[in-house]
């Protein structure tokens, strides 16, 4: 038993760090998934209409980073979604670890912040782990094609968590014009600084 | 006179901490400093912040080796990536009210992505990590996540070899 319990314990530090490693990078194929929103609705990406592509940014209601570039996620989906590219925000932190984190906080959140974009519940952390993300926040800039959802983007929304006026590299927006102007994505990955995600503690 | 000069040096010990106002502000140019070190001792290089928990967990760990340690050949330094403009309201209280007197800078460069890949190519950007290194003897590694205090003092023993 001991021995099972041991390898299975292995087994799964071992899935851990196969996890750490692949993320979803430009150029895969990101599968699609189904969440419950805030509304307590099933949402996949699928049953968003006119949409292009997603802003998919993970996120949560207590990161002081989160907290930063919330105004900036905002701005984002009033910008962009008129033009076929909603944000789609998912909590993935375990409440367990992160109480503030819990779904009825998330419904807060959303409610305060009076968010116009979908905010997702990952309770069993799988989309996280399947797109690799590690931090919030953490975008994901996808496109349809042919029926497949591309991954154009992965990182940072700016380069400036402090001060979006200081910002003068804006790699979420200048993915998203490319993207538009059916030009490459000059910078398609950067690394996002912000705080970890809260995983299950196993 | 022995004695007198006793109470001298520890008074200047008892004074050492610095106070944490005058932190020490450092860009690319500091961050590249720090890294190229040539001296021949281990350098242990802590990325955190104070908006960071898992980091916050383990900087007790960091300031209590770094006591053990002084003058013994380890060199550790705290490299904050909290933000510019929380400073006074969040860094310096929290490095007083913890009584840190590890040597802390303070990253002012927040164009993260413009420096990451000079600490470490496989570091994410996720916090805390820390690197360890000795460029005299070329050893060199970066952990990728929080540690507990025995993993750091493994670390320690493991790389100052």
């Amino acid at each position: 038993m001991k021995k099972y319990l041991f390898i299975s314990l292995a087994a799964l530090m071992m899935a851990g760090l196969l996890n750490a490693q692949s993320q979803y990078k430009a150029g895969d194929i990101a599968s699609d998934f189904k969440l419950k929103n805030v509304k307590g609705e099933t949402v996949s990406l699928s049953d968003i209409k006119d949409a292009d592509g997603f802003i998919v940014a993970f996120w949560c209601n207590t990161c002081p980073v989160v907290k930063k570039y919330d105004l900036r996620l905002q701005e984002l989906h009033a910008r962009y979604a008129p033009k076929g590219y909603p944000v789609v925000a998912i909590n993935s932190n375990d409440p367990a670890v992160s109480p503030g984190d819990s779904f009825e906080k998330m419904k807060e959140t959303a409610v305060k912040l009076n968010y116009k974009f979908e905010y997702l519940f990952d309770e069993t952390q799988e989309v996280a782990r399947r797109f690799g993300a590690t931090n919030t926040p953490h975008i994901y800039i996808l496109t349809w094609k042919d029926g497949r959802l591309v991954v154009d983007y992965v990182g940072a929304i700016d380069n400036n968590a402090d001060d979006a006026s200081a910002a003068d590299k804006k790699y979420a927006e200048d993915a998203l014009n490319s993207i538009m102007n059916g030009q490459a994505v000059a910078v398609a990955g950067t690394r996002a600084v912000g705080c970890g995600i809260k995983w299950k503690k196993v | 006179m022995k004695y007198l000069l006793a109470v001298i040096v520890s008074l200047i010990v008892g004074m050492a901490p610095l106070p944490a106002q005058e932190i020490e502000r450092i860009g690319i140019p500091g961050l590249e400093k720090i890294l190229a070190s040539p001296d021949d001792q281990l350098h242990v290089v802590n990325f955190w912040a104070t908006w960071c928990p898992p980091c916050v967990t383990e900087l007790p760990h960091f300031e209590k080796l770094s006591r053990e340690y002084q003058g013994k050949g380890v060199k550790f330094i705290l490299v904050s990536l909290d933000f510019p403009s929380q400073i006074d309201s969040k860094l310096i209280p929290f490095l007083k009210k913890n009584k840190v007197t590890a040597d802390v800078r303070l990253m002012t460069d927040l164009d993260y992505n413009s420096w990451i890949d000079k600490v470490d190519k496989n570091w994410q950007g996720n916090i805390p990590v820390t690197l360890f290194f000795n460029n005299a003897r070329k050893s060199r590694y970066l952990h990728p996540s929080e540690v507990t205090e025995k993993e750091l003092r493994e670390l320690i023993i493991k790389y100052k070899q």
